[in-house]
Protein backbone atom coordinates (compact mmCIF):
# COMPACT_ATOMS: atom_id res chain seq x y z
CA UNK A 1 0.00 0.00 0.00
CA UNK A 2 2.76 2.68 -1.10
CA UNK A 3 1.94 6.54 -0.25
CA UNK A 4 1.89 6.78 -4.43
CA UNK A 5 -1.34 5.17 -4.34
CA UNK A 6 -2.96 6.45 -1.90
CA UNK A 7 -2.31 9.93 -2.76
CA UNK A 8 -3.43 9.17 -6.62
CA UNK A 9 -6.79 7.89 -5.40
CA UNK A 10 -7.58 10.86 -2.98
CA UNK A 11 -6.73 12.73 -6.47
CA UNK A 12 -9.38 11.12 -7.86
CA UNK A 13 -11.96 11.74 -4.82
CA UNK A 14 -10.94 15.11 -4.41
CA UNK A 15 -11.56 15.70 -8.45
CA UNK A 16 -15.13 14.05 -7.59
CA UNK A 17 -15.82 16.32 -5.47
CA UNK A 18 -14.54 19.56 -7.46
CA UNK A 19 -16.90 18.34 -10.42
CA UNK A 20 -19.62 18.00 -8.04
CA UNK A 21 -19.04 22.00 -6.95
CA UNK A 22 -16.76 21.65 -4.55
CA UNK A 23 -13.95 24.50 -4.47
CA UNK A 24 -10.47 23.33 -3.25
CA UNK A 25 -9.24 24.71 0.62
CA UNK A 26 -6.24 23.87 2.11
CA UNK A 27 -5.86 24.48 5.48
CA UNK A 28 -2.70 24.31 7.34
CA UNK A 29 -1.26 21.36 9.74
CA UNK A 30 -0.75 23.33 13.09
CA UNK A 31 -4.10 24.53 13.92
CA UNK A 32 -4.15 26.47 17.38
CA UNK A 33 -4.87 23.85 20.14
CA UNK A 34 -7.63 25.46 21.88
CA UNK A 35 -10.38 25.25 19.51
CA UNK A 36 -10.22 21.31 19.56
CA UNK A 37 -9.88 21.24 23.46
CA UNK A 38 -12.91 23.41 23.81
CA UNK A 39 -14.62 21.74 21.61
CA UNK A 40 -13.92 17.74 22.58
CA UNK A 41 -12.22 18.18 25.78
CA UNK A 42 -9.43 16.75 27.07
CA UNK A 43 -10.48 13.54 25.58
CA UNK A 44 -8.59 14.83 22.64
CA UNK A 45 -5.60 15.01 23.84
CA UNK A 46 -5.50 11.05 23.48
CA UNK A 47 -6.37 10.94 20.01
CA UNK A 48 -4.44 14.23 18.65
CA UNK A 49 -0.77 15.60 19.00
CA UNK A 50 -0.28 18.51 20.72
CA UNK A 51 2.74 20.69 20.61
CA UNK A 52 4.39 23.69 22.15
CA UNK A 53 5.18 26.89 20.46
CA UNK A 54 7.25 29.62 22.43
CA UNK A 55 4.47 32.29 20.68
CA UNK A 56 1.38 30.94 19.79
CA UNK A 57 0.82 28.62 22.68
CA UNK A 58 -0.18 25.09 22.26
CA UNK A 59 -0.78 23.84 18.80
CA UNK A 60 -1.82 20.47 17.54
CA UNK A 61 -1.22 18.93 14.28
CA UNK A 62 -5.21 18.78 12.80
CA UNK A 63 -7.09 15.77 13.51
CA UNK A 64 -9.75 16.66 11.21
CA UNK A 65 -10.43 19.19 8.59
CA UNK A 66 -13.76 20.09 9.64
CA UNK A 67 -12.88 22.39 12.28
CA UNK A 68 -10.17 24.83 10.96
CA UNK A 69 -12.55 24.61 7.68
CA UNK A 70 -15.83 25.66 9.18
CA UNK A 71 -13.74 28.32 10.99
CA UNK A 72 -12.56 29.32 7.54
CA UNK A 73 -15.91 29.59 6.38
CA UNK A 74 -17.36 31.38 9.25
CA UNK A 75 -15.02 34.22 9.06
CA UNK A 76 -15.71 34.47 5.89
CA UNK A 77 -19.05 35.71 6.70
CA UNK A 78 -21.16 31.93 6.32
CA UNK A 79 -21.96 32.52 2.97
CA UNK A 80 -23.75 29.18 0.42
CA UNK A 81 -20.46 27.02 -0.56
CA UNK A 82 -19.19 24.11 -1.00
CA UNK A 83 -15.97 22.77 0.03
CA UNK A 84 -13.29 20.03 -1.06
CA UNK A 85 -9.91 19.24 0.18
CA UNK A 86 -7.16 16.56 0.29
CA UNK A 87 -4.70 16.01 2.93
CA UNK A 88 -2.97 14.37 5.71
CA UNK A 89 -4.62 14.04 9.41
CA UNK A 90 -2.87 12.84 12.60
CA UNK A 91 -3.86 10.79 15.13
CA UNK A 92 -2.04 9.40 18.26
CA UNK A 93 -3.13 5.93 19.16
CA UNK A 94 -2.57 5.20 22.12
CA UNK A 95 -4.61 2.07 22.71
CA UNK A 96 -4.20 0.91 19.72
CA UNK A 97 -0.29 1.59 18.13
CA UNK A 98 -0.98 -0.91 14.99
CA UNK A 99 -3.87 1.90 13.44
CA UNK A 100 -2.51 4.38 11.03
CA UNK A 101 -1.04 7.24 13.00
CA UNK A 102 -0.93 9.59 10.13
CA UNK A 103 -3.04 9.16 7.21
CA UNK A 104 -4.98 10.66 4.11
CA UNK A 105 -8.71 12.53 3.96
CA UNK A 106 -10.60 13.52 1.40
CA UNK A 107 -14.23 16.06 2.05
CA UNK A 108 -16.73 17.85 1.00
CA UNK A 109 -18.33 19.77 2.71
CA UNK A 110 -21.91 21.68 1.66
CA UNK A 111 -23.04 24.89 3.79
CA UNK A 112 -26.26 25.59 2.49
CA UNK A 113 -29.63 26.28 4.47
CA UNK A 114 -31.97 26.48 1.69
CA UNK A 115 -33.26 22.64 1.74
CA UNK A 116 -30.85 20.42 4.31
CA UNK A 117 -32.57 17.32 3.13
CA UNK A 118 -31.48 18.11 0.25
CA UNK A 119 -28.00 18.81 0.86
CA UNK A 120 -28.02 15.39 3.39
CA UNK A 121 -29.11 13.63 0.14
CA UNK A 122 -26.19 15.63 -2.04
CA UNK A 123 -23.42 14.73 0.47
CA UNK A 124 -24.59 10.72 0.73
CA UNK A 125 -25.47 10.02 -3.04
CA UNK A 126 -22.18 11.63 -3.75
CA UNK A 127 -20.21 9.43 -1.50
CA UNK A 128 -22.13 6.11 -2.25
CA UNK A 129 -21.33 7.15 -6.02
CA UNK A 130 -17.92 7.41 -5.64
CA UNK A 131 -17.45 4.39 -3.10
CA UNK A 132 -19.84 2.30 -5.41
CA UNK A 133 -17.06 0.24 -7.17
CA UNK A 134 -15.77 -1.05 -3.80
CA UNK A 135 -19.27 -2.90 -2.08
CA UNK A 136 -19.56 -1.32 1.38
CA UNK A 137 -22.31 -0.87 3.86
CA UNK A 138 -23.86 2.21 4.36
CA UNK A 139 -24.65 2.49 7.79
CA UNK A 140 -27.39 5.93 8.51
CA UNK A 141 -28.74 7.36 11.53
CA UNK A 142 -29.83 10.94 12.88
CA UNK A 143 -28.88 12.59 15.79
CA UNK A 144 -31.74 15.54 15.73
CA UNK A 145 -34.51 12.56 16.47
CA UNK A 146 -32.74 11.71 19.90
CA UNK A 147 -32.32 15.56 20.31
CA UNK A 148 -35.71 16.26 20.26
CA UNK A 149 -36.54 13.33 22.44
CA UNK A 150 -34.52 14.44 24.95
CA UNK A 151 -35.52 18.05 24.53
CA UNK A 152 -38.76 16.93 24.69
CA UNK A 153 -38.96 15.11 27.86
CA UNK A 154 -41.46 15.88 30.56
CA UNK A 155 -38.84 16.88 33.08
CA UNK A 156 -36.96 20.18 34.76
CA UNK A 157 -34.64 21.83 32.10
CA UNK A 158 -31.49 21.68 34.25
CA UNK A 159 -32.19 17.31 33.60
CA UNK A 160 -32.48 17.89 29.70
CA UNK A 161 -29.49 19.41 29.77
CA UNK A 162 -27.99 17.54 32.07
CA UNK A 163 -29.00 14.58 29.29
CA UNK A 164 -28.00 16.64 26.24
CA UNK A 165 -24.47 17.64 27.29
CA UNK A 166 -24.05 13.34 28.02
CA UNK A 167 -26.22 12.65 24.79
CA UNK A 168 -22.39 11.87 22.93
CA UNK A 169 -21.37 9.29 25.98
CA UNK A 170 -23.85 6.28 26.24
CA UNK A 171 -23.06 5.09 29.64
CA UNK A 172 -23.46 8.42 31.76
CA UNK A 173 -26.51 9.15 29.55
CA UNK A 174 -28.00 5.97 30.72
CA UNK A 175 -26.77 6.29 34.77
CA UNK A 176 -28.17 9.99 34.49
CA UNK A 177 -31.42 8.26 32.89
CA UNK A 178 -31.58 5.98 35.99
CA UNK A 179 -30.91 8.85 38.55
CA UNK A 180 -33.71 11.01 36.93
CA UNK A 181 -36.22 7.79 37.02
CA UNK A 182 -35.42 7.31 39.98
CA UNK A 183 -34.44 3.80 39.41
CA UNK A 184 -30.68 4.40 40.74
CA UNK A 185 -30.75 5.05 44.90
CA UNK A 186 -29.53 8.49 45.66
CA UNK A 187 -25.76 8.22 46.82
CA UNK A 188 -25.78 8.09 50.89
CA UNK A 189 -23.46 11.06 51.06
CA UNK A 190 -26.18 13.41 48.50
CA UNK A 191 -28.60 12.10 50.85
CA UNK A 192 -27.02 13.43 53.96
CA UNK A 193 -25.83 16.60 52.01
CA UNK A 194 -29.97 17.41 51.28
CA UNK A 195 -30.93 16.38 54.58
CA UNK A 196 -27.74 18.48 56.62
CA UNK A 197 -29.57 21.88 57.90
CA UNK A 198 -26.36 23.67 57.00
CA UNK A 199 -24.39 22.18 54.51
CA UNK A 200 -21.25 23.86 54.66
CA UNK A 201 -20.83 23.61 58.54
CA UNK A 202 -17.84 21.04 58.34
CA UNK A 203 -16.49 22.85 55.35
CA UNK A 204 -13.63 24.07 56.67
CA UNK A 205 -10.66 26.82 55.19
CA UNK A 206 -12.32 27.74 51.61
CA UNK A 207 -9.69 27.45 48.90
CA UNK A 208 -8.87 27.48 45.46
CA UNK A 209 -11.24 29.47 42.90
CA UNK A 210 -14.69 27.75 43.05
CA UNK A 211 -16.28 30.19 45.28
CA UNK A 212 -18.57 29.24 47.89
CA UNK A 213 -21.56 30.84 46.12
CA UNK A 214 -20.65 28.04 43.93
CA UNK A 215 -21.24 25.43 46.53
CA UNK A 216 -24.40 26.87 47.56
CA UNK A 217 -25.53 27.59 44.21
CA UNK A 218 -25.10 23.96 43.24
CA UNK A 219 -26.62 22.79 46.78
CA UNK A 220 -30.02 24.62 45.70
CA UNK A 221 -29.94 23.02 42.68
CA UNK A 222 -29.93 19.28 43.92
CA UNK A 223 -32.46 20.78 46.38
CA UNK A 224 -34.54 21.37 43.52
CA UNK A 225 -33.79 18.05 41.91
CA UNK A 226 -34.83 15.93 44.71
CA UNK A 227 -38.06 18.15 44.92
CA UNK A 228 -39.00 16.81 40.97
CA UNK A 229 -40.79 14.23 40.93
CA UNK A 230 -38.75 11.24 38.96
CA UNK A 231 -38.99 11.15 35.08
CA UNK A 232 -42.06 8.73 34.53
CA UNK A 233 -41.33 5.00 33.45
CA UNK A 234 -43.08 6.19 30.62
CA UNK A 235 -40.94 8.82 29.47
CA UNK A 236 -38.09 6.44 29.81
CA UNK A 237 -39.91 3.78 27.52
CA UNK A 238 -40.29 6.41 25.00
CA UNK A 239 -36.14 7.48 24.77
CA UNK A 240 -35.11 3.55 25.17
CA UNK A 241 -38.53 3.02 21.98
CA UNK A 242 -36.31 5.85 19.97
CA UNK A 243 -32.49 4.21 20.88
CA UNK A 244 -34.02 1.02 19.76
CA UNK A 245 -35.09 1.83 16.36
CA UNK A 246 -33.08 0.22 13.71
CA UNK A 247 -33.96 -1.18 10.50
CA UNK A 248 -34.47 0.29 7.06
CA UNK A 249 -35.23 3.49 6.44
CA UNK A 250 -38.54 2.88 5.43
CA UNK A 251 -39.52 0.77 8.34
CA UNK A 252 -37.49 2.91 10.73
CA UNK A 253 -39.71 5.89 9.39
CA UNK A 254 -43.52 4.00 10.09
CA UNK A 255 -41.73 2.77 13.52
CA UNK A 256 -40.62 6.77 14.18
CA UNK A 257 -43.95 7.92 13.03
CA UNK A 258 -45.56 5.51 15.73
CA UNK A 259 -43.30 7.01 18.47
CA UNK A 260 -44.16 10.32 17.42
CA UNK A 261 -48.06 9.79 18.65
CA UNK A 262 -46.91 9.72 21.80
CA UNK A 263 -43.68 11.67 21.94
CA UNK A 264 -44.73 15.00 19.50
CA UNK A 265 -41.99 16.81 20.11
CA UNK A 266 -39.39 14.12 17.87
CA UNK A 267 -42.17 14.83 14.68
CA UNK A 268 -40.65 17.85 13.33
CA UNK A 269 -37.33 15.62 13.30
CA UNK A 270 -38.87 12.59 12.21
CA UNK A 271 -40.48 14.98 9.27
CA UNK A 272 -36.99 15.79 8.08
CA UNK A 273 -36.04 12.09 8.08
CA UNK A 274 -38.64 11.33 5.76
CA UNK A 275 -38.13 14.53 3.50
CA UNK A 276 -34.13 13.16 2.81
CA UNK A 277 -35.29 9.83 2.43
CA UNK A 278 -37.48 11.32 -0.49
CA UNK A 279 -34.61 13.73 -1.53
CA UNK A 280 -32.26 10.36 -1.30
CA UNK A 281 -34.73 8.48 -3.57
CA UNK A 282 -34.89 10.90 -6.10
CA UNK A 283 -30.93 10.32 -6.33
CA UNK A 284 -30.98 7.03 -6.78
CA UNK A 285 -30.33 6.24 -3.18
CA UNK A 286 -32.23 2.79 -2.74
CA UNK A 287 -33.93 3.69 0.49
CA UNK A 288 -35.45 0.83 0.75
CA UNK A 289 -32.54 -1.41 1.36
CA UNK A 290 -30.47 1.72 3.37
CA UNK A 291 -30.04 0.70 6.84
CA UNK A 292 -30.94 3.28 9.83
CA UNK A 293 -29.86 3.53 13.03
CA UNK A 294 -31.36 6.13 15.51
CA UNK A 295 -28.32 5.71 17.80
CA UNK A 296 -25.87 5.72 15.04
CA UNK A 297 -23.28 8.54 15.97
CA UNK A 298 -23.40 8.35 19.71
CA UNK A 299 -20.27 7.45 20.57
CA UNK A 300 -18.15 9.38 17.61
CA UNK A 301 -17.12 12.90 17.36
CA UNK A 302 -19.18 15.35 19.36
CA UNK A 303 -20.40 17.82 16.87
CA UNK A 304 -22.80 15.89 14.57
CA UNK A 305 -26.25 17.23 15.34
CA UNK A 306 -28.77 15.65 12.46
CA UNK A 307 -28.20 13.36 9.71
CA UNK A 308 -24.83 11.15 10.14
CA UNK A 309 -23.79 8.26 7.93
CA UNK A 310 -20.52 6.04 7.57
CA UNK A 311 -19.30 3.14 5.37
CA UNK A 312 -17.82 0.30 6.12
CA UNK A 313 -16.16 -2.56 4.30
CA UNK A 314 -18.40 -5.74 5.34
CA UNK A 315 -15.95 -8.26 4.62
CA UNK A 316 -13.16 -6.63 6.84
CA UNK A 317 -14.17 -5.85 9.74
CA UNK A 318 -10.77 -5.33 11.72
CA UNK A 319 -10.56 -1.85 8.86
CA UNK A 320 -12.41 1.02 10.63
CA UNK A 321 -15.11 2.75 8.25
CA UNK A 322 -14.14 3.97 4.66
CA UNK A 323 -15.87 6.96 4.96
CA UNK A 324 -17.73 9.06 7.70
CA UNK A 325 -20.00 12.34 7.39
CA UNK A 326 -23.04 13.93 9.28
CA UNK A 327 -24.98 17.47 9.24
CA UNK A 328 -23.22 20.05 12.52
CA UNK A 329 -25.49 22.83 12.46
CA UNK A 330 -24.68 23.78 16.23
CA UNK A 331 -20.92 23.87 15.01
CA UNK A 332 -21.23 26.55 12.51
CA UNK A 333 -23.04 28.76 15.57
CA UNK A 334 -20.80 27.82 17.91
CA UNK A 335 -17.17 28.96 15.65
CA UNK A 336 -19.67 31.41 14.01
CA UNK A 337 -19.26 34.48 16.32
CA UNK A 338 -22.93 35.25 16.21
CA UNK A 339 -23.59 33.94 12.91
CA UNK A 340 -24.36 30.47 11.16
CA UNK A 341 -25.30 28.47 8.18
CA UNK A 342 -26.52 25.01 8.42
CA UNK A 343 -24.13 22.33 7.24
CA UNK A 344 -23.42 19.15 5.98
CA UNK A 345 -20.24 16.82 4.96
CA UNK A 346 -18.12 13.77 5.24
CA UNK A 347 -14.65 12.66 4.76
CA UNK A 348 -13.52 9.42 2.95
CA UNK A 349 -9.94 7.51 3.99
CA UNK A 350 -7.61 6.70 0.66
CA UNK A 351 -5.71 4.70 2.86
CA UNK A 352 -8.08 2.02 3.93
CA UNK A 353 -9.26 2.09 0.68
CA UNK A 354 -5.48 1.31 -0.89
CA UNK A 355 -5.78 -1.70 1.60
CA UNK A 356 -9.40 -3.03 0.55
CA UNK A 357 -7.80 -2.82 -3.23
CA UNK A 358 -4.70 -4.75 -2.19
CA UNK A 359 -7.28 -7.66 -0.29
CA UNK A 360 -9.30 -8.44 -3.51
CA UNK B 1 25.94 -10.75 29.02
CA UNK B 2 24.13 -11.29 32.39
CA UNK B 3 21.02 -10.93 33.75
CA UNK B 4 20.15 -7.45 34.63
CA UNK B 5 17.98 -6.50 37.62
CA UNK B 6 16.91 -2.79 37.99
CA UNK B 7 16.09 -1.57 41.49
CA UNK B 8 15.44 2.07 42.66
CA UNK B 9 18.59 4.01 43.55
CA UNK B 10 17.84 5.60 46.57
CA UNK B 11 15.13 6.33 49.69
CA UNK B 12 12.93 3.98 51.29
CA UNK B 13 12.05 2.16 47.82
CA UNK B 14 15.68 0.97 47.21
CA UNK B 15 16.23 0.03 51.33
CA UNK B 16 12.50 -2.19 51.40
CA UNK B 17 13.81 -3.53 47.67
CA UNK B 18 16.94 -4.62 49.34
CA UNK B 19 14.88 -6.03 52.53
CA UNK B 20 12.61 -7.81 50.08
CA UNK B 21 15.66 -9.66 48.92
CA UNK B 22 17.52 -9.99 51.79
CA UNK B 23 14.41 -12.35 53.11
CA UNK B 24 15.00 -14.47 50.31
CA UNK B 25 19.17 -15.18 50.66
CA UNK B 26 19.96 -12.71 47.97
CA UNK B 27 22.00 -9.40 49.05
CA UNK B 28 21.46 -6.34 46.96
CA UNK B 29 24.02 -3.96 47.66
CA UNK B 30 25.36 -0.51 46.82
CA UNK B 31 29.03 -0.41 46.18
CA UNK B 32 32.19 2.18 45.61
CA UNK B 33 31.03 5.27 47.59
CA UNK B 34 27.31 6.60 48.57
CA UNK B 35 27.14 8.76 45.57
CA UNK B 36 28.10 6.12 43.07
CA UNK B 37 25.47 4.02 41.33
CA UNK B 38 26.97 0.78 41.08
CA UNK B 39 25.96 -2.29 42.88
CA UNK B 40 26.60 -5.89 43.63
CA UNK B 41 24.80 -8.87 44.21
CA UNK B 42 25.39 -12.46 46.33
CA UNK B 43 23.69 -15.23 46.86
CA UNK B 44 23.15 -16.56 43.17
CA UNK B 45 25.12 -16.36 40.34
CA UNK B 46 24.62 -14.36 36.93
CA UNK B 47 22.83 -11.64 38.26
CA UNK B 48 24.15 -7.60 37.98
CA UNK B 49 22.32 -5.03 39.63
CA UNK B 50 21.35 -2.20 37.93
CA UNK B 51 20.19 1.15 40.44
CA UNK B 52 17.84 3.19 38.30
CA UNK B 53 15.30 6.01 39.15
CA UNK B 54 12.10 4.27 40.00
CA UNK B 55 10.89 6.47 36.91
CA UNK B 56 13.31 5.25 34.28
CA UNK B 57 12.68 1.57 35.13
CA UNK B 58 9.35 1.14 32.81
CA UNK B 59 11.43 2.38 29.92
CA UNK B 60 14.54 0.50 30.55
CA UNK B 61 12.06 -2.93 30.82
CA UNK B 62 10.21 -1.87 27.73
CA UNK B 63 13.36 -1.48 25.62
CA UNK B 64 14.80 -5.11 27.19
CA UNK B 65 17.99 -3.50 28.53
CA UNK B 66 17.16 -4.85 31.87
CA UNK B 67 15.60 -8.24 32.89
CA UNK B 68 13.98 -7.63 35.79
CA UNK B 69 13.22 -4.56 37.62
CA UNK B 70 10.90 -3.15 40.55
CA UNK B 71 9.37 -0.26 40.39
CA UNK B 72 5.76 0.95 41.09
CA UNK B 73 2.57 -0.55 38.95
CA UNK B 74 1.55 3.57 38.66
CA UNK B 75 4.99 4.14 36.98
CA UNK B 76 4.27 1.09 34.38
CA UNK B 77 0.64 1.77 33.59
CA UNK B 78 1.64 5.71 32.85
CA UNK B 79 4.82 5.45 31.09
CA UNK B 80 3.88 2.47 28.53
CA UNK B 81 1.55 2.29 26.07
CA UNK B 82 0.41 -1.60 26.05
CA UNK B 83 2.46 -1.87 29.01
CA UNK B 84 1.32 -5.76 29.31
CA UNK B 85 2.98 -6.59 26.20
CA UNK B 86 5.82 -5.34 27.52
CA UNK B 87 6.69 -6.66 30.81
CA UNK B 88 4.62 -9.51 32.81
CA UNK B 89 4.30 -8.88 37.02
CA UNK B 90 6.46 -11.26 38.75
CA UNK B 91 5.47 -10.75 42.30
CA UNK B 92 3.82 -7.69 44.37
CA UNK B 93 6.52 -7.40 47.11
CA UNK B 94 4.08 -5.79 50.03
CA UNK B 95 5.72 -2.41 50.52
CA UNK B 96 5.46 1.12 48.64
CA UNK B 97 1.61 1.09 48.65
CA UNK B 98 0.04 4.11 47.09
CA UNK B 99 -3.26 4.64 45.58
CA UNK B 100 -3.74 7.32 42.68
CA UNK B 101 -6.74 9.61 43.76
CA UNK B 102 -8.64 12.33 42.71
CA UNK B 103 -9.05 14.96 45.64
CA UNK B 104 -10.57 17.77 45.46
CA UNK B 105 -11.34 21.29 48.34
CA UNK B 106 -12.52 19.97 51.35
CA UNK B 107 -14.82 22.98 51.04
CA UNK B 108 -16.81 21.39 48.06
CA UNK B 109 -18.97 19.95 50.43
CA UNK B 110 -21.37 18.71 47.34
CA UNK B 111 -18.76 17.03 45.65
CA UNK B 112 -18.42 13.59 46.57
CA UNK B 113 -18.85 11.29 43.20
CA UNK B 114 -17.39 11.27 40.32
CA UNK B 115 -20.51 12.12 39.40
CA UNK B 116 -21.02 15.72 41.17
CA UNK B 117 -17.02 16.54 39.76
CA UNK B 118 -18.51 16.45 36.80
CA UNK B 119 -21.70 18.67 37.22
CA UNK B 120 -18.90 21.05 39.22
CA UNK B 121 -17.14 20.57 36.13
CA UNK B 122 -20.25 21.94 33.98
CA UNK B 123 -21.05 24.89 36.31
CA UNK B 124 -17.44 25.70 36.95
CA UNK B 125 -17.20 26.39 33.05
CA UNK B 126 -20.25 28.35 32.74
CA UNK B 127 -19.63 30.76 35.48
CA UNK B 128 -15.34 30.87 34.96
CA UNK B 129 -15.44 30.56 31.04
CA UNK B 130 -13.00 27.79 30.86
CA UNK B 131 -12.93 23.85 31.66
CA UNK B 132 -12.08 23.04 35.99
CA UNK B 133 -8.18 22.35 36.31
CA UNK B 134 -7.20 19.24 37.77
CA UNK B 135 -3.54 18.96 38.36
CA UNK B 136 -1.32 16.12 37.59
CA UNK B 137 1.06 14.14 36.82
CA UNK B 138 -0.01 10.82 35.62
CA UNK B 139 -1.73 12.25 32.57
CA UNK B 140 -2.63 8.85 30.59
CA UNK B 141 -4.32 7.30 33.94
CA UNK B 142 -6.10 9.81 34.95
CA UNK B 143 -7.55 10.96 31.47
CA UNK B 144 -8.78 7.37 30.86
CA UNK B 145 -10.31 7.25 34.46
CA UNK B 146 -12.26 10.27 33.95
CA UNK B 147 -13.45 9.54 30.60
CA UNK B 148 -14.70 6.15 31.49
CA UNK B 149 -16.39 8.00 34.89
CA UNK B 150 -18.35 10.28 32.22
CA UNK B 151 -16.40 13.17 33.20
CA UNK B 152 -16.47 16.12 30.90
CA UNK B 153 -15.55 20.00 31.17
CA UNK B 154 -12.51 19.08 32.65
CA UNK B 155 -8.56 19.99 31.83
CA UNK B 156 -5.66 18.09 33.01
CA UNK B 157 -2.74 20.71 33.85
CA UNK B 158 0.90 19.11 34.44
CA UNK B 159 2.34 19.20 37.88
CA UNK B 160 5.56 17.18 38.73
CA UNK B 161 5.42 18.06 42.48
CA UNK B 162 3.84 19.76 45.32
CA UNK B 163 0.68 18.66 43.76
CA UNK B 164 -1.16 19.37 46.44
CA UNK B 165 -0.46 23.05 46.81
CA UNK B 166 -1.86 23.70 43.76
CA UNK B 167 -5.47 24.92 44.35
CA UNK B 168 -4.63 26.98 46.82
CA UNK B 169 -2.17 28.78 44.94
CA UNK B 170 -4.97 28.77 42.18
CA UNK B 171 -3.54 26.89 39.12
CA UNK B 172 -5.80 24.31 39.44
CA UNK B 173 -9.58 22.89 41.25
CA UNK B 174 -8.47 19.54 42.04
CA UNK B 175 -5.88 17.20 41.83
CA UNK B 176 -5.17 13.64 40.80
CA UNK B 177 -2.44 12.11 43.00
CA UNK B 178 -0.47 9.48 44.60
CA UNK B 179 -0.86 9.14 47.85
CA UNK B 180 -0.23 6.48 50.74
CA UNK B 181 -2.03 7.93 54.19
CA UNK B 182 -3.35 11.16 52.86
CA UNK B 183 -2.34 13.83 55.85
CA UNK B 184 -0.49 15.66 53.14
CA UNK B 185 -3.88 15.98 51.46
CA UNK B 186 -5.43 17.03 54.74
CA UNK B 187 -3.17 19.21 55.47
CA UNK B 188 -3.70 21.36 52.23
CA UNK B 189 -7.86 21.34 52.78
CA UNK B 190 -7.90 18.36 50.20
CA UNK B 191 -10.42 15.77 50.56
CA UNK B 192 -10.25 12.16 48.41
CA UNK B 193 -13.53 11.53 46.29
CA UNK B 194 -15.42 8.69 47.60
CA UNK B 195 -14.51 6.06 44.50
CA UNK B 196 -12.54 3.62 43.65
CA UNK B 197 -9.27 5.02 43.21
CA UNK B 198 -7.77 5.60 39.63
CA UNK B 199 -4.70 2.69 40.31
CA UNK B 200 -3.80 1.07 43.37
CA UNK B 201 0.10 0.97 43.19
CA UNK B 202 2.68 -1.22 44.89
CA UNK B 203 6.46 -1.86 44.55
CA UNK B 204 6.14 -4.64 42.38
CA UNK B 205 9.01 -6.87 40.64
CA UNK B 206 8.39 -6.91 36.72
CA UNK B 207 10.15 -8.88 33.86
CA UNK B 208 10.72 -7.57 30.30
CA UNK B 209 9.07 -9.70 27.19
CA UNK B 210 11.56 -7.97 25.32
CA UNK B 211 15.07 -8.30 27.27
CA UNK B 212 17.04 -11.22 25.11
CA UNK B 213 18.25 -14.19 27.00
CA UNK B 214 20.39 -16.90 26.10
CA UNK B 215 20.84 -20.27 27.67
CA UNK B 216 23.30 -18.66 30.83
CA UNK B 217 20.62 -16.17 31.48
CA UNK B 218 17.73 -18.47 31.58
CA UNK B 219 19.56 -20.52 33.91
CA UNK B 220 20.71 -17.52 36.01
CA UNK B 221 17.17 -16.48 35.86
CA UNK B 222 15.55 -19.86 37.15
CA UNK B 223 17.80 -19.78 39.87
CA UNK B 224 16.98 -16.50 41.21
CA UNK B 225 13.05 -17.54 40.68
CA UNK B 226 13.81 -20.29 42.60
CA UNK B 227 15.58 -18.56 45.67
CA UNK B 228 12.57 -16.36 45.42
CA UNK B 229 10.16 -19.19 45.59
CA UNK B 230 8.76 -17.74 42.49
CA UNK B 231 6.52 -20.19 39.90
CA UNK B 232 6.87 -17.84 36.70
CA UNK B 233 5.02 -18.62 33.56
CA UNK B 234 6.48 -19.13 30.60
CA UNK B 235 10.36 -19.04 32.16
CA UNK B 236 12.00 -20.38 29.77
CA UNK B 237 9.96 -19.13 26.73
CA UNK B 238 10.78 -16.04 24.81
CA UNK B 239 7.43 -14.11 24.06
Amino acid sequence: MSIAAQRAVAERLRAAFEAAGGQPVECSILQPARVFLDLYGEDIRARAYVTQDPDRGEQMLRPDFTLPVVQMHMSHGAEIARYTYSGEVFRRQEDHPERASEYLQVGYEVFDGRDPAAADAEVFSLFSEVLKPYGLRAATGDMGILLAAVQGLETSERRRAALLRHIWRPKRFRALMDRFSGRAPVPPTRAALLAAEDPMAGAGTMIGLRSQEEIAARISALREDAAEPPLSAGQVALIDAVLAVRETCVFALEHLRDIAVDMPSIGTAVEQFSRRCDAMYQRGVDVQKLDFEAAYGRTSMEYYDGFVFGFYPEARPDLPPVATGGRYDALTQRLGDGASIPAVGGVIRPDILCSLEQGQ
Amino acid sequence: MSVKLGVPSKGRLMEKTFEWFAQHGITLSRTGSEREYAGAVTGVEGIELVLLSAGEIPRELAAGRIHLGVTGTDLIREKLVQWDQKVEEVRELGFGFADLIVAVPQAWVDVDTLDDLDAAAAAFRAEHGFRLRIATKYHRLTRDYLRYGGVADYQLVDSQGATEGTVKNLTAEAIADITSSGETLRANHLKILSEEPVLRSQATLFRSRTAPRNSDDQRALGALYDALGLHVRNRTADD
